[in-house]
């Protein structure tokens, strides 16, 4: 069982890297839409659910995968829901009680989290069977991950809808704000460039590899 | 087969065959609308051309650069993307900055035409995705009327054309500029819809106003009679199924005819046919063959569900005017009209029950 | 390696349903212990935020304000809280009333405006929460259009507050938004209701401020905290 291999520094970092890239869960997996969408019209509102989700999936896959020998596997999936909606409520009352603007803005998606796929998905897939150490690398990495693109969606909407970047105007006051970015239509449509632009990347580096393999055939 | 059988001719559908080509078609259409962009000049001048020429612009780049056609740029020659610029254009506001309007015609290839796989294979009426786009996004600019010049005032232009791309403002030395061209640049002066005085009170425009399109509105919306003319020509020459615009038009009649028997405050059927952008989609959007249902049948349920989102948003919605999004929506439910529409190839009971 | 036996025997074994009880209800118990500790400690941050921004919005919509209080009318139907503000010298200046309207653009438009009872007018406004559209709908918020809000600064309210849409002339009169008529009439609609329904319930004499000593800690949090209090009695009833 993995929890008997000897531990080596270098699969800790694979685990947490994945998330960040290769499997991102925004990019790669598609996880997680309903916040992508919904919060993401500035660049701050991404970048505080991003933080709200990261304190959610770290807690909770550190909890499960210590707990994963006490847990039956009957009530797995009840006992995961439980210590997600546990820190989901705390990250509510913490955010509005720190940062009550943004909490205001983000409103009932903050208590949504709880019913974000990546975090179950994560439990379930992961950290139920691997150790705490591994399964808070994994969760790190994608919260991490998920945050990037929460801000990267965040910062475009932003930066479009408003001319302005975590508040700060970048253009002036001349420039003619693209309202639609703001609005709902916007994320699905930023969203969908954002996918365009990552599989396009992939795709590039597909075809490079492929030609850079024939030429070491011929 | 290495010997033809002059009595066996293996060929695929479609059997019965037309003279119509697709650029031939679009060609029409062009020729239908070429009236009212004459008119569109006549009311609004040099803005019009310069609108309806970025619109164009706009599109055509776009379908060059983003088109999967080999040759690159090969699809412009059907023509549909002409006719998507000019359609977009014709349903903007004569102000829009330019910059706004070449986002359009992109928008309108790139996310309404191209991105569902070409020509033929669009969800939505490709000009409307263009409007509906600038709508969502410039919603100030694209509700900003200006009041009509008169031919002497051809060269007069909107200075708000003149904006510096993604900003609402024009540099001193551009209008210094401008104004050397072209003499005084004239200052929008914003100016109320037939139907905004439906939703927010004001005037009514008067009937004849409507008819000659002497009113406020968008480019190629204002003249009623033109549209009239120009849409029997095309319904004559078979460009577009008849049923679509007549069963919009008549339901409309109908729906705000039976409001108005109840409630005389609300506007008369008449004025509601002849304002805002209702006969220019009934005619020209709506009709796009791509996006609407092939089957007559089809074609008067489409007209009719249009017909009825016209009334409701004009009437009891939040805006002004609703055409735009009441094509778009029946755009959406073509591919299920066509499928409850289809008529049956097949067979027939005595009964006359349609045999399974 | 003992373990790993367990966790296969454990799961080879159907599990009591003693167990899978025993596991929900310890998980439930200490969820619950963890939540309430956490609310024990941000609960009265949250409040005092509360208080904070409500007291902020008070301040604003009646100029020169420097603190307030509330003040509990009562009709036939219903009871309403509206606060009372005054100057550094405690003197009465005007009261803040919280109004709320679903004939927006795009949903609920909440909004507290500053009435002052001796020039009869609105002296400022406040949208407090709001869904309409940005760049058209929500220049009714101060921060993106100064200019409507201003026209709230020095209101007549009689007969009742009309929007115009040509360029006001009149005391009472509210130029819309251009392209936002439904949510400046929305804004107006809300003033209006609810003069007509709490004016002339306010007190004939302005209340005085109540002597309370709000430079120490303690007694300001127990003012704010009663204040939280009567706001709930009053919404309840």
């Amino acid at each position: 069982m993995s929890n008997h291999k000897p531990a080596d520094p270098s699969q800790y970092y694979a685990e947490f890297v994945k998330g960040i890239w290769k499997e991102n869960p925004v990019f790669v997996q598609v996880l997680g839409m309903c916040p992508m969408l919904a919060v993401t019209n500035s660049a701050m509102n991404g970048l505080a659910m991003g933080c709200a989700t990261t304190f959610v999936l770290v807690c909770s896959s550190l909890l499960v995968s210590s707990l994963r020998t006490f847990i039956p596997k009957q009530v797995r999936i009840t006992t995961y829901i439980i210590i997600i909606a546990t820190f989901v409520t705390m990250a509510d009352y913490i955010l509005k009680a720190a940062v009550p603007d943004i909490h205001k803005e983000l409103g009932a998606f903050i208590q949504l989290i709880v019913v974000n796929c990546l975090i179950l998905g994560r439990q379930e897939a992961f950290a139920s069977r691997n150790t705490p150490v591994r399964a808070v690398c994994d969760a790190a990495g994608m919260a991490i991950g998920f945050t990037f693109a929460l801000l990267c969606l965040g910062a475009t909407r932003e930066i479009l809808g408003s001319g302005s970047i975590f508040g700060f105007s970048l253009f002036g006051p001349n420039y003619e704000p693209w309202v639609i970015m703001i609005l709902p239509p916007g994320g699905f449509l930023m969203l969908g460039m954002i996918l365009l632009f990552f599989n396009w990347l992939q795709q590039r580096k597909l075809r490079r590899r492929r030609i850079a393999g024939r030429g070491v055939t011929t | 087969m290495t010997k033809r059988d002059p009595h066996l001719l293996l060929q695929a559908a479609p059997f019965l065959r037309r003279g119509i080509t697709t650029p031939g078609l679009m060609m029409d259409v062009l020729l239908g609308l070429a009236p009212l962009v004459l008119a569109a000049i006549y009311f609004f001048g040099l803005s019009a051309v310069l609108v309806l020429l970025t619109c164009t612009i706009g599109a055509v780049a776009t379908e060059w650069a983003l088109s999967p056609a080999r040759p690159r740029g090969s699809s412009i020659k059907d023509g549909s993307a002409i006719l998507t610029g000019i359609i977009l254009g014709l349903c903007l506001p004569p102000a829009i900055p330019l910059w706004m309007a070449f986002l359009g015609g992109v928008a309108a290839i790139g996310l309404g035409k191209l991105m569902f796989g070409g020509l033929g294979q669009n969800l939505f009426n490709p000009a409307l995705v263009g409007r509906a786009f600038l709508q969502a996004a410039f919603p100030t600019a694209i509700t900003t009327w200006s009041q009509q010049g008169t031919i002497t005032e051809f060269w007069g232009l909107r200075l708000s054309s003149w904006y510096v791309p993604f900003t609402h403002w024009v540099p001193d030395w551009l209008r210094i500029l401008l104004e050397g061209v072209f003499g005084p640049q004239v200052d929008v002066i914003s100016s109320a819809t037939p139907l905004a005085f439906i939703k927010f009170g004001g005037e009514a425009a008067p009937f004849n106003n409507l008819l000659l399109g002497n009113t406020a509105g968008s480019l190629g919306e204002t003249c009623a009679l033109l549209i009239i003319i120009c849409g029997i020509i095309l319904a004559f020459r078979r460009t577009f199924d008849w049923r679509i615009p007549v069963s919009i038009l008549l339901t409309v009649a109908a729906a705000s005819g039976i409001v108005w028997l109840f409630n005389h405050d609300s506007p008369s059927p008449l004025y509601m046919l002849l304002s805002g952008g209702l006969l220019f989609g009934a005619v020209y959007m709506a009709t796009d063959p791509v996006t609407s249902p092939i089957a007559p049948r089809g074609a008067w349920i489409f007209g009719i569900g249009v017909g009825l989102i016209v009334v409701l948003i004009r009437l009891w919605g939040g805006l002004p005017e609703g055409v735009m999004y009441a094509i778009l929506l029946m755009n959406a439910a073509t591919p299920l009209i066509d499928r409850i529409a289809q008529p049956r190839a097949f067979g027939r009971t005595i009964t006359g029950e349609v045999s399974a | 390696m003992t373990e790993v036996e367990l966790t296969i025997s454990s799961q080879r074994a159907e599990p009591s349903p003693f167990r899978l009880i025993a596991t929900l209800g310890v998980a439930g118990m200490i969820s619950g212990l963890a939540l309430s500790s956490v609310y024990q400690i941000t609960d009265p941050i949250i409040r005092a935020n509360n208080q904070r921004e409500l007291e902020e919005a008070v301040l604003e919509v009646v100029p020169g304000a420097a603190g307030m209080q509330e003040v509990v009318l009562t009709n036939a139907e219903a009871t309403k809280t509206i606060y009372a503000a005054y100057d550094g010298d405690d003197l009465f200046l005007g009261y803040a009333i919280e109004g709320s309207t679903n004939e927006g653009f795009a949903g609920q438009i909440r909004l507290i405006y500053g009435y002052d009872p001796s020039i009869k007018r609105v002296v400022g406004m406040k949208v407090l929460e709001s869904l309409e559209t940005p760049g058209l709908g929500d220049k009714i918020k101060k921060e993106k259009n100064p200019a409507f809000a201003a026209q709230f600064e020095n209101l007549a309210i009689e007969p009742t507050i009309v929007v115009v849409k040509d360029g006001k002339d009149q005391d009472n009169e509210i130029d819309a938004i251009t392209g936002a008529t439904i949510s400046s009439n929305a804004v107006v609609d809300a003033i209006n209701t609810e003069n007509k329904s709490w004016l002339q319930y306010l007190p004939a004499t302005p209340p005085a401020r109540e002597e309370r000593d709000l430079t120490n800690e303690e007694d300001r949090e127990a003012a704010s905290g009663e204040g939280d209090d009567a706001a709930t009695d009053g919404g309840g009833e």
